[in-house]
């Protein structure tokens, strides 16, 4: 019951995202748009070409960073972990950093084609992603791996300064607008790569949801139930790598919604079990960033992404804290 | 027939080569349909002896056989059917009811979408019951008390439905009442179940009275397994637990502190108020001996010294300090 409900809001804000704007488009001509054949005006273009990708990589990344999120809170047995403490968008921002600043080096075509930025990205947050696998296989407890993750976010953070301190203004505000983060970028040529990515980050998750429940009562119980811990470990930060470090390429980092979207699916369902708070995450986080998104195209003002969900995000988590008291 | 038996097995860690060796050698017998009861002083090897045999950590060498099987060659999940565990780790889920914690012990029976047969749901109902939490089967874990924290954890690893369970300390941080029902519990599922139950303790007083058998670990002498009874005639506690602080009462199970005892008093008199006295002359540092200078009757109601009759212990002691300080008389 509740599922529907929120299957119909996110329908529902998924088609509010593609009505609302600067400029408004009925909710018929969406339709004959997309059912009908006559059309082809300017709205049209708007809607297939920038509309309709953008609300769906507001879905992808809201369903993969509160997926994400889930898993590393259970995995870590910590209620504020999220996708990026593994350094995932440290290693991203490493990546992105270091084309845009090196790019004076770089052939031209490279570094203003938008794949550069991309494959940057994923490189480096593989790169941090395979050592923070690397050492999940050497350590025998979850902390430990969580304090080894930050670290390497830490030494990436502090690369990226580095970097920033040598490079000129624009280079800097290219990167700042960057971290923004932004839904806009992917076109359907990107939304190629983007979908699969997601789909078998999403595909391991659900395929792990028996084994996250086990892992809620730590990892000494979660063997006693038969789980393999050092396999299912390696699944679970291989999926947040391809979740979070897949949208993290594509629309930079976006705060919050990893953490917060895994709270408010606990609260909201009043369980832990995973095979229901798996889908509640996908489809409050598709919610939130679609809210999100609405709010940054209001006209007038367009606001980063990375603000707005920031700003909802941050109270939830200050509710949390208070909660816990 | 044992279900859990060790040959040569030598517990401990090893560290970047370094090797530490807690216990050498093990040949130790698991029985089906007993609750046995690992006892030993802290540091000699209960909790690294109950790990190895989960398989939660390697030996450093002999093995381990479950039903005959080499348990180091078993997965991990074969070994889920045949071992469950309750540890001293505390578990802190949010919003997981009691049933849901005890349906996790169905793990390993339920195929990888996790979904629970009518069978069971009705199982894991029947070993909530077993646990007397039945009233609380739908509250969640934070409303529990640590007790039927416990016992929530002690159904989870019931609906594993394992011919063995181990449990590490499950009556630490719990109070006499629930001490005793768990212990009274492991010993009644024990006994009905068939399951041969393996737990660690300090509560030797009550292994003493619950365990069909003692495994008393100490670093000298290795285990030494037993019926309780006769570890306590052959001595065996006494030398474990060796300490000059206190000393093993074989009469009543009990340790019993010893006193720096300075001073000599002779008692006679009542029978039934006679324990109780002794035991607060113990503690005021008194030994009895026989016709002393000093003498105490205690009689039905009271005590009496040199003709004075006193109506409390309380009293007694207060009586008795002034006779020792009068002696040297420097006081006032």
């Amino acid at each position: 019951m509740l599922f529907l409900s929120l299957l119909l809001l996110t329908l529902s804000l998924f088609l509010a995202d593609l009505a609302w704007g600067s400029i408004h488009i009925s909710l018929s001509e969406i339709v004959s748009v997309f059912f009908g054949n006559g059309t082809h005006g300017i709205n049209s273009e708007i809607l297939l070409n920038f509309r309709l990708p953008k609300a769906i990589t507001a879905i992808l990344a809201g369903a993969s960073l509160s997926v994400a999120g889930l898993m590393m809170q259970t995995l870590f047995r910590n209620p504020l972990a999220d996708p990026y403490i593994l350094g995932i968008s440290s290693g991203a921002s490493l990546g992105v950093a270091l084309v845009m600043m090196a790019a004076t080096f770089l052939p031209i075509a490279f570094v203003s084609s938008g794949w550069a930025l991309i494959v940057a990205a994923i490189i480096g947050a593989s790169i941090v992603l395979v050592l923070v696998v690397g050492v999940s296989f050497k350590v025998n407890n979850a902390v430990s791996l969580l304090i080894v993750g930050i670290m390497f976010g830490t030494i990436a953070g502090s690369l990226v300064s580095v970097l920033q301190n040598f490079s000129n203004p624009d280079a800097i505000k290219l990167f700042v607008m960057w971290t923004f983060g932004s839904l806009s970028a992917v076109t359907w040529n990107y939304m190629q790569v983007l979908l699969p990515v997601v789909l078998v980050g999403l595909g391991f998750a659900f395929y792990l949801q028996k084994k996250l429940d086990g892992l809620l009562l730590g990892e000494n119980y979660a063997r006693g139930l038969g789980i393999s811990i050092v396999k299912t470990r390696f699944i679970i930060v291989l999926a947040t790598g391809l979740l979070a470090g897949g949208i993290t390429a594509f629309t930079g980092p976006i705060a919050f919604v990893g953490v917060a979207i895994p709270h408010i699916a606990r609260g909201l369902f009043r369980t832990s079990i995973h095979k229901i708070l798996l889908p509640a995450c996908v489809l409050l986080g598709a919610s939130l960033l679609l809210i999100c998104d609405i709010i940054s195209q209001m006209p007038t003002y367009t606001l980063p992404i990375n603000t707005i969900s920031a700003l909802f995000g941050a109270p939830i988590i200050i509710w949390i804290i208070l909660k816990r008291k | 027939m044992a279900i859990l038996s060790t040959q040569n097995l030598t517990i401990g860690y090893s560290k970047r080569g370094k090797i530490d060796i807690i216990q050498p050698d093990l040949q130790l017998k698991l029985r089906a349909g007993e609750l046995v009861c690992l006892i030993g002083p802290n540091g000699s090897g209960k909790s690294t002896l109950l790990r190895t045999l989960a398989g939660l950590q390697k030996p450093l060498s002999g093995k381990t056989l479950i039903d005959g099987d080499e348990s180091a060659k078993l997965s991990q999940h074969e070994k889920a059917l045949l071992i469950s565990l309750v540890l001293t780790e505390r578990v802190d889920i949010e919003n997981a009811t009691v049933y849901n914690i005890v349906s996790l012990g169905r793990h390993p029976h339920t195929p990888w979408w996790g979904n629970m047969s009518e069978e069971d749901d009705a199982f894991i109902h029947e070993v909530i019951e077993m646990v007397h939490l039945g009233h609380k089967t739908n509250c969640y874990l934070s409303e529990l008390s640590d007790g039927e924290r416990q016992r929530a954890m002690i159904a989870k690893a019931l609906a594993q439905d394992t011919p063995i369970i181990l449990l590490d300390e499950p009556t630490a941080h719990l109070d006499l009442p629930n001490r005793v029902e768990i212990m009274l519990l492991l010993h009644k599922l024990a006994h009905k179940t068939q399951k041969a139950i393996l737990l660690s303790t300090h509560e030797l007083d009550l292994a003493l009275q619950a365990a069909d058998r003692i495994w008393l670990i100490s670093s000298d002498r290795g285990v030494e397994c037993g019926v309780p009874e006769d570890m306590v005639f052959n001595g065996s506690f006494n030398h474990a637990f060796q300490s000059k602080s206190y000393v093993f009462n074989a009469a009543n199970g009990n340790f019993s502190m010893n006193y720096p005892m300075t001073k000599s008093v002779w008692v006679f008199g009542d029978k039934t108020r006679m324990y109780w006295t002794l035991r607060a002359l113990a503690r005021a540092g008194y030994v009895v001996v026989q016709d002393a200078e000093l003498k105490i009757l205690v009689t039905e109601n009271s005590w009496i010294i040199n003709d004075v009759i006193i109506p409390t212990v309380e009293e007694l002691l207060v009586e008795l300090s002034k006779i020792t300080y009068r002696v040297p008389d420097f006081q006032r």
